[in-house]
């Protein structure tokens, strides 16, 4: 039976929220007026208290890998917080076991001015390394960076690249019990994600216990083995991490997966049949907030019609656009030869998209329908499909972000020991 | 998928002895708690060496300014308030006796200065990394010691030119150092912690030292205040201090037992006040910063 890590029991964060100033500090003076004013009052401006997080309780084992799940705003980041300590709890109480180690950030409290090894001091020091723990994993953390070279220039005359390498190596050489780590991963090129991946497994197959908020549900697929869901500063949801992800992508969906176009002005065509909602649902026709690159998806089409008919020529079909704008593909029911389609007084058409090969982002897409030839209804920005990283390929491995748009189904061999004919 | 384990761990994390962290809610005052700084010291070494070196990084003249610096004021103060304003000090020139006064005050000043926007230039770390926060004031005021010891230097240089002789009042020097700082480090956490939640602090801190330097006996000897006033004057801890300074260095007057033993008492109630309101205010830091 393993010991406990984390316990933490009814923890709570609130802020107060103040409506009349601008900014998050003070000026003596407005404190000194108001005090003038209101000598009884604390407060003379308009408070509003802000639960961040609200009583949440959980257990985390020693060894075990937690993920922790949820939209911006969620919460995710004030636990975060309060377990590493940088900010105190309102409610509640959390017990840690064993020494922390936290990576918020990727290089906190890197110094443009200084030179590489003076920041690898530096950071690790600040991370809570001792002088020595340092000196003896510097050569390992510097191999790791590949900045060997580099070491005594100033890492403001660093790349990027080499910036979050160095960054990211002094993080990963630290050597806590309990590793706290917030999206670090997103970032550096594909390359290097992969190298702080594998980094991370190793950290989480050594039995060290560790905490890792991400948006990137392949990741954590591939990382955690428990998975707590947090939703407006409250546990939703807590288990294995597999399902967690599930939760995660299908909690709420009803109100986000439907996009209500009943009250859209702003269309073009004749208007006999219009469409009133769209729905992004998974396989089994269960909606989903957002979808996971590779898992198959069916996107339904709601509308009403003035003129049902038992068959009718139908080009339904709708654009995607990346966020740039730029016209991704087009699916529709000429290209696949089903235009012939009934249509009820209300119903719903229905597209499948198997293994869905669009890298995690957020695409916008343009709706349109022509029945018998005529244009009925046409809509700019009808609905968006909200994409995070999945497990397209079956690798598990992380797919790059900055590498397009679109995902392909692709294979590679080798003939080590032929030439290719060339033609003349 | 692949889950590549390259480079062998160092093994399970030991069990026993584990550290436990309670996190619980506070609010109000609490008692001190220093030993948290002392587990922090390769960090506060750390620190006091970044900001050295940012300091005279990209200087072509490097530690030549913190030699110059005190030596033109102290110049500017001699022809000012000893040749024309002819104040008296005590019998000795004006430059050295000027000089000794400023090696404290500017260790004093620099510290409140430097420290005293510490929080702020650091609010990244304060808001992503947990240590307890007075390490980051502390160090500050500890890295003007450099100057202080550049300065005492040209100090040591300056008394034999004006043919002043070393005496064994110089003994007395480590102990009016702790002194110095541990009163430079008792008004830098109080002023620190309050700049964080009012901005204000920014801007008064230099008239703040400015009108503090004039109610010390950096540029005038201390005989000059009328004895009527001599009490209200002795307050200010700084006055037994340079008063100190003074008696060690250019073995001026008495030993001046009374103002020391006040800057004493006045030093160890600022230190304490100071680090029980950092204390108090440093827990909303990273949601205040």
């Amino acid at each position: 039976m393993p010991d406990v890590a984390i316990r933490v029991e009814n923890l709570g964060k609130s802020y107060q929220i103040t409506h009349s100033t601008r900014s998050g500090y003070k000026t003596l003076q407005e404190d000194l007026l108001r005090l003038l004013r209101q000598p009884f009052s604390r407060s003379a401006s308009k408070r509003e208290t802000f639960w961040a997080l609200r009583d949440i309780s959980f257990e985390v084992k020693d060894g075990e890998v937690l993920g922790i799940i949820g939209r911006n705003g969620a919460g995710k980041s004030t636990l975060l917080k309060i377990l590493s300590r940088i900010t105190k709890p309102t409610t509640g109480s959390a017990d840690v076991y064993g020494r922390v180690g936290s990576l918020l950030e990727v290089g906190t409290g890197f110094h443009p001015e200084l030179t590489g090894r003076e920041n690898v001091y530096l950071n690790g020091a600040i991370l809570g390394m001792s002088r020595r723990e340092i000196e003896r994993r510097f050569d390992e953390i510097v191999a790791f960076a590949e900045v060997e070279q580099f070491l005594d220039t100033p890492v403001k005359r660093y790349s990027s690249g080499m910036y979050t390498r160095l960054a990211f190596a002094v993080a990963a050489h630290l050597d806590p019990e309990i590793l706290i780590v917030d999206e670090v991963l997103a970032v550096g090129d594909s390359k290097f994600q992969e190298k702080c991946l594998g980094k991370m497994s190793d950290v989480a197959h050594s039995g060290r216990t560790v905490l890792f908020v991400s948006h990137n549900m392949a990741a954590v697929q591939q990382l955690c083995s428990h998975g707590l869901v947090l939703e407006m500063g409250k546990t939703v949801f807590s288990g294995a991490a597999g399902e967690a992800i599930d939760y995660y992508l299908t909690s709420g969906a009803e109100n986000i997966a439907m996009t209500d176009l009943s009250e859209r002005r702003d269309r073009k065509g004749e208007g006999n049949l219009q469409f009133t909602a769209v729905e992004v649902c998974n396989a089994h026709g269960k909606p989903i907030q957002s979808i996971l690159s590779g898992q198959d998806l069916l996107i339904r089409f709601q509308y009403h019609c003035n003129q049902p008919a038992a068959r009718a020529t139908i080009n339904l079909a709708f654009n995607v656009y990346n966020i740039y704008g730029v016209l991704l593909t087009n699916l529709n029911t000429r290209d696949v030869d089903k235009m012939e389609l009934p249509i009820g007084e209300v119903g719903y058409f229905e597209c499948h998209w198997p293994h869905f090969n669009l890298r995690s982002g957020i695409y916008n897409c343009a709706l349109f329908c022509e029945v018998n030839g005529r244009i009925e209804d046409w809509l700019q920005s009808a609905f968006q499909l909200h994409v995070e990283d999945g497990n397209f390929h079956g690798t598990g491995l992380l797919i790059g972000r900055e590498q397009g748009d679109v995902l392909v189904d692709y294979d590679w061999a080798a003939q080590p020991d032929a030439q290719l004919a060339i033609q003349s | 998928m692949q889950l590549e384990q390259t480079s062998p761990q160092a093994g399970e994390p030991a069990r026993h002895n584990r550290i436990h962290t309670r996190i619980l809610p506070v609010s109000g005052w609490a008692a001190l708690e220093l030993g948290d700084l002392w587990r922090y010291r390769d960090l506060i070494v750390i620190l006091i060496t970044r900001d050295v070196k940012l300091r005279y990084k990209q200087t072509a003249l490097g530690i030549v300014w913190v030699i110059l610096q005190p030596l033109v004021a102290a110049l500017i103060f001699a022809v000012i308030f000893g040749r024309y304003a002819k104040l008296p000090s005590a019998g000795v020139a004006y430059l050295p006796f000027v000089f000794a006064g400023m090696l404290p005050w500017n260790l004093f000043a620099g510290s409140l200065q430097r420290a005293g926007n510490s929080l702020i230039s650091d609010s990244k770390l304060i808001s992503k990394v947990y240590f307890p926060r007075m390490v980051i004031p502390v160090s500050s005021s500890i890295a003007v010691l450099v100057d202080f010891f550049v300065a005492l230097v040209v100090m040591l240089v300056l008394l034999p030119i004006y043919a002043i002789p070393f005496s064994l009042n110089l003994l007395l020097l480590p102990f009016l150092l702790v002194l110095t700082l541990a009163l430079a480090i008792g008004v830098s956490l109080f002023l620190s912690a309050l700049n964080v939640y009012y901005r204000d602090f920014m801007y008064a801190l230099p008239f703040l030292v400015q009108v503090w330097m004039y109610a010390s006996p950096v540029v005038y000897s201390a005989d000059l205040i009328p004895g009527a006033l001599k009490g209200v004057f002795a307050i200010n801890p700084m006055v037994g201090v340079i008063d100190g300074f003074r008696w060690a260095l250019l073995s001026l007057g008495d030993f001046p037992a009374l103002s020391l033993l006040i800057s004493v008492v006045m030093s160890v109630v600022l230190f304490i006040l100071g680090a029980l309101v950092f204390q108090r205010v440093e827990r909303n830091f990273a949601d205040v910063i």
